[in-house]
């Protein structure tokens, strides 16, 4: 191993949490403005030239604020809640491949572990310790809203998990592998995988709304009922942790949907010929896809509780398996006939 | 010997010892919990070291993911999940040091009489691919097909039991 | 093999420092001017009534038995989807009946209610 792998390892990691740093910033402005507009409002517009300071303005605002600890909360793990929280949501897209290029006669792959050969595993891992942040935030606060909320979300998150999970099946078997790079691979060589994982593509989609507790299936934000949820007592920079770790989770299940089903970084045509091309045509295919969840937050009402657990386990749990079960039997007759 | 992996795998493992050391010691039962997930962590990277990189991975969705999340709902089902409880300790502890250090020499005897145990282990061929080998294995006739199928009969059972046990009630209660 | 993971254990090391980072902003820049009443547990400006930690409904930890038990299987599918196409029919029917036999547990909660949340 040498020094110059280290340093390439090091650089990536820093700019990916950099870039999900000021994605995640511009994300809040995008939201506002887009949420303004669908509104018949101006949004965020005194801060710089049309609002484009606002995220710096609302960043420093929260450094400055006050924290809060409650009495008899766990302190330890009250502090540690967000620090939690946020991990997963920064480390997540390692798997996620960028493409690569030729320069100076050596091939430098934009990701950090695309090829990774448990890439689809790696996401289910950590989504599935994204709960932790919010079950313990929940319970430190010694807060019943929040105790509440933090349970609430925790249940929605791992029941909305096993439909997100079964649905990385099919495209896991059509392209023969759980690594991301080879997914990708295999979608430039056919078509994207939404074309033909319909079933599967909208049961993604879905149960990632529900998996990063977004609208409509926002419960923690459940104002009326549990004032916010599992973070009512942080504030500060804690509190800003939560939000940031929402919005990042956005961008990254954004960034996993485009891979598995849109084709990732690959274009036909164009990242053929220029290579260089796939991160901007992921993040173009990005961008689309936040434009869509934020499309869904101005449009649909939020759905009750108990809806929304019946959704989650009598609706997208059967479709996602059927799902499998549907590409399991169209691939094994075109295998029969070829 | 001293490699980079070997320094990775001690520090790991004490890591690993001392906080499944803290998940029987801890007052606070959440806080055992999570100790419970670091010893877990531990495990997985015990995992990765040995080039199993699958179980690495199904050791975090798994254990740290599901097992310990309903550890915590467990706790928090109870009435005095904050409240620091007494003594770990009860006047049975002797006999309990006394059995698990049996258990314990028992393992280790038998592993160091399994023969394989003392064959330095090839390394794995790059293109050997583990996840597609176990997933041929799973499934084949002649590999592990009727464990598979017996692991799903053991998982229904305990579905059926804790649905008998925590959701049937008596119809006075309704 | 191990070098596919080493990039992976860099970005954790180096998020956790980052969300340390910014925690740690927040305790140096913030000020502190704590106060009895600032202290207690919000309860939409009302005093607090009772213990701030409540024993949870059983409901959810059959949520989450239920989940160990699809999670597994979920496990199970994707090595057996990455192979899929090697199978022959007894490797399919292999897994079709894990399933079933699984579909026979979610069922039997479905019909007991413990699906229902009222």
């Amino acid at each position: 191993m040498d020094l110059g792998l280290w340093i390439e390892w090091i650089v990536k990691a820093i700019i990916l949490i950099v870039v999900l740093l000021i994605g995640f910033m511009y994300l809040t402005y995008m939201e506002r403005k887009f949420l303004a507009r669908f509104q018949n409002r101006y949004g965020p517009n005194r801060a710089g030239p049309v609002g484009l300071l606002q995220p710096m303005a609302d960043g420093i605002k929260l450094i400055f604020k006050e924290e809060v600890i409650p009495k008899q909360a766990d302190k330890l793990i009250f502090i540690l809640a967000p620090v939690i929280t946020v991990i997963p949501a920064w480390v997540i897209l390692a798997v996620i491949p960028l493409g690569s290029i030729q320069l100076f006669g050596r091939t430098i792959d934009f990701s950090l572990a695309g090829d990774l050969n448990v890439g689809i595993l790696y996401i289910m891992a950590v989504t599935s310790i994204s709960v932790y942040g919010i079950v313990l935030a929940g319970w430190s606060s010694n807060n019943k809203y929040a105790l509440l909320g933090g349970i609430r979300s925790s249940a929605q998150m791992i029941s909305y998990e096993l439909a997100l999970g079964l649905a990385f099946v099919g495209p896991a078997m059509m392209a023969s592998s759980l690594s991301l790079a080879r997914i990708v691979e295999a979608q430039s060589k056919t078509v994207w995988f939404a074309v033909l994982q319909p079933i599967g593509f909208v049961v993604f989609l879905v149960a990632a709304l529900a998996e990063i507790n977004r609208s409509p299936f926002d419960m923690p934000e459940a104002e009326q009922e549990l004032t916010a949820g599992y973070h009512v007592e942080y504030s500060g920079m804690k509190f800003a942790m939560f939000m940031l770790t929402e919005y990042t989770k956005m961008i990254v299940v954004s960034v996993i949907a485009a891979t598995l089903f849109l084709g990732g970084y690959h274009f036909p045509f164009l990242t053929d010929r220029w290579p260089w091309l796939g991160p901007l045509v992921l993040f173009a295919k990005v961008i689309i896809l936040l434009f869509g969840i934020i499309w869904v937050r101005a449009t649909l009402p939020r759905v009750r509780y108990d809806q929304l657990m019946a959704l989650g386990w009598k609706v997208m749990l059967p479709a996602a398996l059927l799902n499998v079960f549907i590409t399991a039997g169209v691939m094994y007759v075109l295998g029969m006939i070829a | 010997m001293i490699t980079v992996s070997l320094i990775i795998f001690l520090i790991v493992a004490v890591i690993t010892l001392g906080s499944a050391l803290m998940v029987v010691t801890a007052r606070n039962l959440v806080h055992a919990a999570l100790w419970l997930v670091v010893a877990l962590f531990g495990v997985a990277i015990l995992f990765g070291l040995l080039q199993a990189g699958f179980l690495a991975v199904v050791q975090v969705v798994i254990y740290i993911g599901a097992i310990v999340i309903l550890i915590i709902f467990a706790i928090m089902l109870t009435q005095r999940n904050a409240l620091e409880i007494g003594s770990r300790f009860n006047e049975n502890w002797g006999w309990a040091l006394g059995i698990s250090a049996l258990v314990f020499a028992a393992l280790v005897w038998a592993i160091v009489s399994w023969p394989g145990f003392h064959v330095q282990a090839q390394p794995l061929d790059a293109r050997f691919d583990s996840v597609a080998e176990l997933g041929k294995a799973l499934v084949a006739s002649n590999g592990y097909a009727l464990p598979f199928e017996l692991a799903s009969v053991l998982l229904l059972a305990a579905l059926i039991g804790a649905i008998v046990i925590a959701w049937e009630r008596k119809p006075e209660e309704r | 093999m191990l070098q596919d993971y080493l990039p992976i254990v860099i970005l954790v090391l180096i998020a956790t420092g980052m969300a340390g980072l910014v925690v740690l902003l927040g305790h140096l820049f913030g000020p502190r001017r704590p106060s009895a009443r600032k202290a207690q547990p919000y309860e939409s400006g009302m005093r607090p009534i009772g213990p701030g930690t409540r024993r949870m409904p059983i409901r959810f930890y059959l949520i989450a038995v239920l989940f160990i038990l699809f999670d597994i299987e979920i496990v199970f599918l994707l090595p057996w989807a990455v192979v899929f196409k090697k199978l022959g029919l007894f490797g399919v029917a292999e897994m079709l009946v894990f399933i079933l036999i699984l579909l026979v547990g979610y069922v039997y909660a479905w019909k007991k209610g413990a699906l229902e949340w009222e």
